[in-house]
Order: structure tokens, then C-alpha cells, then sequence
């Protein structure tokens, strides 16, 4: 196999994440990942910039490469212009690429992101839409998501919006000529084939652990198991 | 006095933003939670400002959030905006106004990657024209929907209803303003003011007769986090980091948190009424949780447009404690009615109603 460190390499945003660090942390003091699990940017960006395979390969397995939020803050913070959200990004691509993130609890949730987000570009368009927010897989919406849904069409019609309708306006409904050419880009750019191999690698990891698994929807046990377990140990102190 | 130098060093942090003749872009978000902020944002451009703003049916969403979830590559998502932007150039225009911080940073982010990898715009352009058939041009100029507003935040300020001051007290309002990390922070030339002086929303609270509240997290991450929010088993992230937030913002008394980003304001909302099911704790006065409104939503109260036109009856903490401070009267039997007048049901267990 390439040298995963290559691998990495082949990844634009690799190439403009990591200059040189010289491990000065402010990444860390600024992440707030950082804050709440045992997540350490820096010693990350240590260890990918030491080129070793051995060191990369168990970062692909890991959980730690999966707490990130990707809100870039330190982007703007790092004294040397690199980017640690960007090799992080690397390092998931890649992680996805080579089937190793089933290996970790939080690498394992990708499948949910893909049958949830992933699912919606295809079908509506939207990476998020109102009727995509189920009350059950989001209770933090509170009493008024569930009204606005009992009621959308008329909330939408007050505020100006044109729900399912032909033509503009929020949340109108994309032509489908839009969705096949959306599709279509999927298809010449890699983003059908990643998806393929997101749930080829569930699949197999579901049975490796004894769990059913459909190809489709959030009803079966593996999508449940990974979009709820939480095993406790990503975070070693109380807020 | 010289003040070349001065002029230099500030001139970074300013931002060119087109004047009229806009190509709009949706967001995801805001169109799903805030649909009646981008509706009012159109009516705010087009019949009171009088400019030209155009959208197009066939725009769809760019995939940010499954980019920043990693489900998305990146030469997919190069291609998806990459047809926005042949769009635009069909539709004869060259100016972006954009709805959602996710996607303006990734506007941003692209533009600034095919300036350092010609060889991905290249191959970009070659991926849409095999897609679908299209061609596209850079667009001349990018703003985020919050940038415009800025730009004519001076003439808002002369048609205003009602300015941003408590009327029991005289005092200027107490507003938090939060920007969205995405907005400044992965490319600081494109925001106004920079990462570090951030000024799209403190200059509009400003010129409307506000006053900005500084406190220690005031750049923190909303919490949002993309997958961090996305699966549930995460969510413990999100709000922690919400309310890392609002425990630094408490002790400065602010009277509404004023958003750039839908998703922040919707998290800034919706965390805090899990935040009060979950430990009891709110950080507004009296008990109260803290009004989140939209920069839309301001603009229209200062305009003198109905909150309920507006759709902050739509969020779970309600701006009752705010429209009396800021004397607004409203009619609260229009609150839940539909547009022709039929009463509908009214939602039960909101926060500050």
C-alpha cells in the first residue's frame, strides 16, 4: 500500500493545513473540543507531521480524530498558518477511505450523518428541512418544533414561505431537474462512491457486531446503535 | 496628524460589498427555522431599499453541512457551488448576497483554494461542464446577507420605527452580537472588521442605537459543531459549549443576543430551553431566558414590521421581554393566526410567554 503519509498528501486541504508546527498548543487552548472531551489538536498535528505510518494508521482507528467540530477557530489562531481542522478533515477522508473508521465508537456515527444529511441532498435538496427534523431524533427543538410541524403550511404561508411550491421562496420545492444534476455531480466527483463505501464498511462492521442492518433508513439496529451510543469514556472531567 | 499608516493597517479590515444587483443564495437553515428572516430580507431590498435581487428556482443546497460533517468530498462540493455560481452567470448576474455562514465560508474557502490550486479549478470546471453541461464565471462580488444590511445600515436608522433603546430607562439596549465562527474566522478578509474586529453586527446595533456588550467568550462556537450536533450520542458538545457561552455572557445583563449565522441562532435558542429542562438554569433577568433574533428580525422590528410577520412567535424563547422594553406594541390575538386571519392553536410551554 502507499505510504499512508502520501495519502494524506493527495488531500488539498493536508497540503494547506500543515506548514511546520512547533507545538506551541494554542490550537488547543483555543478548541472547544478541547474544552469538553480528551481532545488535544496539537498533539495531533504532531504526530501526522512526524510522517509516521504506524503513528497515522492508529489516528485512522481512533476516536480521537472524530471530536473536532470543524468551527476553524484554529485557523485564525495558529502562529505558523497552519490549520489543524484541515488535517483533521484529511485524516477523516481518509480514515472513511480505508474502512477504518468503524474501528472507533464515534468514527462508526458517519453512517447516521450519511442516511440523515447524506439522504436529504438527494431526496429534497436540502442538507436540512423542516419536514427532514423528526421530534424524536430531536427533542432539544422543544414544544414549538413539534407545533410548527403539526402546522407548517400555515406558519410557512404567514412568514412568506412557499413550502413544496413551484417556483421561489424558502423551502420551495427544488425542480427535479436540480436533483438530478445534484446527483449527477455526486456521481463524476466521488461523492456517490464515498457514500457506497460508507455504507459498504457499516455494513460489514454491523455484522461483525451481531447487529441488523437495512440498507436504507434509520430503522434498524446498527443506525440506532451508532447514532446513540455513547460509551463515556470520550471525556474525563465534569462540566 | 499623519494618519496614513493607521488608514493602511485598518484598510485590511475593511470590505468591499456590491451596492445593488444581487444573486441570492438560500440557506438550508435559515429557510427551515427563520423562513419569514430571508423573506423579510427581500422585502427589505427590494420595496424599501429598492434594489435588484434575484433567485433562482434551481439553486440548491451546497452540502456544507455534509462537507463539514465529512460525508461530502471536497471536489463534490467544489462543483456543487461551482453551479451555483454558473447560475448566477445565466442569470446575468455577478454579485452573491449569500443567506447561511456555512456557505459563505465555503464560498470564501473555495475562491481562496482555486487562487492556490488553479490545477482544482480546472478540473472543478471540467466536473460541472461533465455533470451537467454548464459553465461558470468567479462571481465579482461575495456578501454575506448581513454585509448588505451593514452597508445600509445608516439609511434603516433613518426609517426607523423603533430604535434599540429601553424605554423604562433611557438607556441604550444591552446586546450580545455573535458572528459565527465560519464567517471571519477561516478567512478574515472576507468578514467586515476582520477575525479580530468583527463589526457586521456591533455596526448595525450601533447605528440603531444599541449598545454592544464585551464579555469574556464572546467569539466562543456557538456549540454547533457539525457532527457534534448532528448524531445525537454527541450532543452532550453542543450544549456544553452553549453554555459555556451564555454562563460568561450572564453577569453583563444583555437584553437579546443579536446572530449572524441560522444555525447559532437556533442553537442559541433551542439549547437554551434544553439547558432550563435539564438543570433549571436560564441566564436572562427575572428567570427569563434571553431572546436570539436574526439580524432580519432587528432590522424589521427597528422598521416597525409585527414580530408575528416577522416569526419570533416561531422560536422557543419568546421577545415579550424585549418588545416591552423596546415599548413595541403588539397585538397578541395575532400571534398564532394564519395570513388571512383564521386563529390557529396556540403552542403551550414556551419560554418567557
Amino acid at each position: 500500500m502507499e505510504k499512508l503519509y502520501d495519502m494524506l498528501l493527495e488531500d488539498i486541504r493536508f497540503e494547506e493545513g500543515l506548514k511546520a508546527c512547533m507545538n506551541c498548543g494554542v490550537c488547543t487552548a483555543i478548541c472547544p473540543a478541547a474544552e469538553f472531551y480528551d481532545y488535544d489538536p496539537r498533539k495531533i498535528v504532531d504526530a501526522v507531521q512526524a510522517r509516521d505510518d504506524d503513528e497515522i494508521i492508529r489516528l485512522l482507528k481512533s476516536e480521537t480524530i472524530w471530536y473536532c467540530g470543524e468551527c476553524m477557530s484554529c485557523k485564525t489562531r495558529c502562529p505558523r498558518g497552519n490549520t489543524p481542522g484541515f488535517i483533521i478533515m484529511a485524516l477523516r477522508t481518509l480514515s472513511q477511505k480505508l474502512g477504518y473508521f468503524t474501528e472507533s465508537e464515534k468514527g462508526r456515527q458517519q453512517l447516521a450523518i450519511k442516511r440523515t444529511v447524506g439522504e436529504n441532498i438527494f431526496k429534497y435538496g436540502y442538507c436540512a428541512a423542516t419536514y427532514a427534523v423528526n421530534p424524536k431524533m430531536h427533542p432539544e427543538q422543544g414544544p414549538i418544533w413539534e407545533y410548527i410541524l403539526e402546522n407548517t403550511d400555515d406558519v410557512f404561508e404567514r412568514l412568506g414561505g412557499q413550502i413544496n411550491g413551484i417556483g421561489t421562496g424558502p423551502l420551495r420545492k427544488i425542480p427535479q431537474e436540480a436533483l438530478d444534476e445534484l446527483k449527477k455531480i455526486f456521481d463524476v466527483t466521488g461523492g456517490t462512491e464515498f457514500f457506497e463505501l460508507i455504507e459498504e464498511h457499516s455494513k460489514r462492521k454491523a455484522s461483525e457486531m451481531g447487529l441488523q442492518f437495512s440498507s436504507e433508513g434509520t430503522d434498524n439496529e446498527y443506525f440506532v446503535e451508532v447514532y446513540t451510543a455513547n460509551n463515556g469514556s470520550h471525556n474525563s472531567y465534569e462540566i | 496628524m499623519n494618519s496614513e499608516g493607521k488608514k493602511r493597517i485598518w484598510s485590511d479590515y475593511q470590505k468591499e460589498i456590491a451596492d445593488d444587483h444581487f444573486f441570492y443564495v438560500r440557506s438550508c437553515i435559515r429557510q427551515s427555522f427563520f423562513p419569514g428572516s430571508e423573506q423579510f430580507f427581500l422585502n427589505l431590498m427590494r420595496n424599501i431599499l429598492g434594489k435588484d435581487v434575484y433567485e433562482n428556482p434551481a439553486h440548491t443546497t451546497c452540502t456544507g453541512i455534509g462537507y463539514h460533517s465529512d460525508i461530502v468530498p471536497s471536489a463534490t462540493i467544489m462543483t456543487v457551488i461551482a453551479r451555483h455560481f454558473a447560475l448566477m452567470k445565466e442569470s446575468g448576474y455577478k454579485n452573491i448576497a449569500v443567506s447561511c455562514v456555512t456557505s459563505f465560508g465555503l464560498y470564501t474557502e473555495i475562491l481562496e483554494t482555486w487562487k492556490h490550486f488553479p490545477e482544482e479549478l480546472a478540473k472543478t470546471r471540467e466536473y460541472l461542464f461533465k455533470a451537467t453541461g454548464r459553465e461558470f464565471d468567479i462571481p465579482e462580488n461575495v456578501a454575506h446577507s448581513s454585509d448588505i444590511i451593514y452597508k445600509f445600515r445608516n439609511e434603516i436608522a433613518l426609517k426607523a420605527k423603533n430604535l434599540l433603546v429601553n424605554i423604562k430607562t433611557g438607556e441604550p439596549l444591552r446586546i450580545v452580537e455573535h458572528i459565527g465562527c465560519h464567517y471571519a474566522k477561516m478567512f478574515p478578509k472576507s468578514g467586515l472588521g476582520g477575525a479580530e474586529f468583527p463589526n457586521v453586527l456591533s455596526g448595525m446595533a450601533e447605528a440603531w442605537g444599541g449598545e454592544v456588550i464585551d464579555y469574556p467568550e464572546r467569539r466562543h462556537c456557538c456549540g454547533f459543531g457539525f457532527r457534534q450536533y448532528l448524531v445525537q450520542a454527541n450532543r452532550g458538545y453542543s450544549v456544553s459549549n452553549t453554555a459555556k457561552k451564555f454562563t460568561s455572557m450572564k453577569p453583563y445583563k444583555p437584553d437579546m443576543v443579536l446572530t449572524n449565522c441560522p444555525g447559532c441562532n437556533m442553537f442559541m435558542d433551542k439549547w437554551q430551553y434544553t439547558i432550563k429542562e435539564m438543570e433549571g438554569e436560564t441566564y436572562g433577568e427575572n428567570g427569563d431566558s434571553i431572546p436570539i433574533l436574526t439580524y432580519e428580525e432587528l432590522a424589521g422590528l427597528v422598521l416597525g414590521f409585527s414580530p408575528w410577520d416577522l416569526g419570533l412567535q416561531y422560536h422557543m424563547v419568546q421577545s415579550e421581554p424585549l418588545l416591552r422594553k423596546l415599548g413595541i406594541e403588539f397585538d397578541s390575538t395575532d400571534k398564532f393566526k394564519t395570513k388571512d386571519g383564521r386563529q390557529m392553536p396556540v403552542p403551550q410551554n414556551l419560554i418567557n410567554s
